[in-house]
């Protein structure tokens, strides 16, 4: 049951995506006259903004009469897990920016401690997988042209999120509420061109356990908490920049099987590099402190905070 | 006692000098050129990072080479007028950086009217520009506090925000 998730669905749509976007290019070829590198990148659940962070720009180089977006994907190592996330972002009119990412968390190295200490295959997977839909609307403000104000530019979204491996996350050993919830934020972005430095705030609204990896609520904590992500970045040329972001979460996971399994959740907080050699292609490389994520002693598994390399690529069309 | 004499001197030579710059600062920003578009500058620092007058003159001509090669932008600027607006545009970034200039044309609303500017053409003419500043080795920062003085004139530059219309040619000299 577990085995068989149903992931055809982004392949077909990247398959769409991509005829679509070809034939937009052979029709018009005024797809992408955003400037350089002001469309952000995909963050990990797939939306416009830097790497752990949604911004209020609008993906893909198409501005207010363009269509344009972008493939996407992005591989995680941390010391004992891994996440593979991919996926579509497409901006419409500089307004409204609709994306879908698939997300795969592999926690093999976690389950074969388990089953070695247990002698139970307690989590009977090797990865828990989840796909998040997002919507994102422009409301006011102009973050790179607008550099005579101090008004930012502010987006409202939301990220629909379904986890994949429900009877897990929400069994026995996890303990969340639900397989499924939706995220809702504002994000206010602004470049401060005369300074090369981009600063951007975002508050969400969230029931997520590990970006919904592990499910949504819990015993400790079943309602939306209030989350503050902060992002700054500083343009060392048109193509490349760097910066830090900071991304607090929830923490609703009551420690189960009488203490034995450790799931406290941690703020995560990252060190990036985006580079932007051309439109049509960006590159990301981070470090990712995530905190603790899971950690069962008893079996070996003292895993404690994940430290991750983050890599990232895209393509535009 | 020479050290202290030295330091009145030079104590009396600041005062005076602020007293002598600060009215001309303020008379500066209040009486820059009607039609600028945005206010200057303090100091000269960015202007002397585009090499004065004569860098401006420089990065305007090969802007302009770079603009009638963009088919973005070519329909804007490929007529009898690119010499006029060369000019135009080096008064007005030369004033702008605090460069001593004063810019006599238009403002940016009337020199743009009819001309159906729209975000796609107006970010096509800041990548041929900050092309040209690349090629005379503008640093960065510079380039970018520039920009930040011509940024916001898209509000007046652009008329609409749909397809482009450019003129097949501009009206009147």
């Amino acid at each position: 049951m577990h085995q068989h998730k149903s992931n055809i669905l982004i392949p077909a749509l990247i398959a769409a995506c991509f005829t679509f976007g070809s034939n937009i290019a052979f029709a018009d070829l005024s797809t992408s006259n955003k400037l350089l590198l002001t469309g952000g990148v995909s963050q990990v659940e797939g939306s416009a903004g830097g790497g752990l962070t949604p911004w209020a720009v609008i993906g893909g180089y198409g501005t207010n009469n363009e269509i344009g977006g972008n493939l996407h994907y992005t591989y995680a190592k941390t010391n004992d897990f891994q996440l593979d996330s991919y996926g579509v972002t497409v901006g419409i009119y500089d307004r409204v920016e609709l994306s879908i990412a698939e997300q795969s968390f592999d926690v093999s190295d976690l389950r074969g401690k388990v089953k070695a200490g247990l002698g139970a295959d307690a989590i009977g997977r090797d990865t828990v997988d989840q796909t998040i839909v997002g919507v994102k609307v422009r409301v006011l403000g102009e973050a790179v042209l607008d550099a005579d104000t101090w008004i930012p530019q502010v987006a409202l979204g939301m990220q629909y999120k379904k986890n994949h491996d429900g009877e897990f996350v929400t069994g026995g050993v996890i303990g969340a509420k639900k397989d499924h919830g939706t995220d809702f934020y504002a994000a206010a972005t602004k470049l401060l061109l005369d300074k090369n430095l981009l600063l951007n705030g975002t508050l969400r609204l969230t029931k997520a356990n590990q970006l919904g990896l592990l499910g949504f609520g819990g015993e400790k904590h079943d309602s939306y908490s209030p989350e503050l992500e902060l992002s700054a970045a500083y343009l060392l040329n048109k193509k490349l920049a760097v910066g830090a972001e900071y991304r607090m979460k929830p923490n609703n996971l009551e420690n189960t099987v009488g203490g034995a399994v450790d799931l406290q959740e941690d703020d995560a907080f990252d060190v990036f590099v985006a580079y932007a050699p051309t439109k049509n292609v960006s590159l990301t490389v981070a470090y990712v402190n995530l905190g603790n994520i899971a950690t069962v002693k008893a079996v070996g598994a003292d895993y404690g905070k994940q430290e991750s390399i983050y890599l990232s690529a895209q393509v535009g069309f | 006692m020479n050290f202290n004499i030295k330091t009145l001197l030079v104590a009396l030579l600041a005062g005076a000098t602020l007293m002598l710059a600060l009215p001309a600062m303020a008379e500066m920003e209040t009486t820059h050129s009607p039609n600028l578009g945005n206010t200057p500058m303090e100091g000269t620092a960015t202007f002397n990072a585009f090499g004065g007058k004569e860098g401006l003159v420089k990065i305007m001509d090969d802007f302009m080479i770079g603009l009638v090669a963009d088919p973005r932008t070519k329909p804007f600027f490929d007529n009898n007028k690119q010499t006029f607006i060369k000019a135009m545009l080096v008064e007005q970034m030369c004033e702008l950086m605090n460069g001593g200039c004063k810019y006599p044309g238009r403002d940016m609303s009337s020199s743009h009217a009819n001309m159906m500017v729209n975000r796609e053409a107006f970010n096509a003419l800041v990548e041929q520009f900050q092309f040209a500043m690349d090629k005379h080795d503008v640093p960065f920062s510079a380039q970018n506090k520039l920009l930040a003085k011509l940024a916001p004139m898209y509000r007046q530059i652009e008329t609409t925000d749909g397809v482009a219309v450019p003129p097949t040619k501009l009206n009147g000299q």
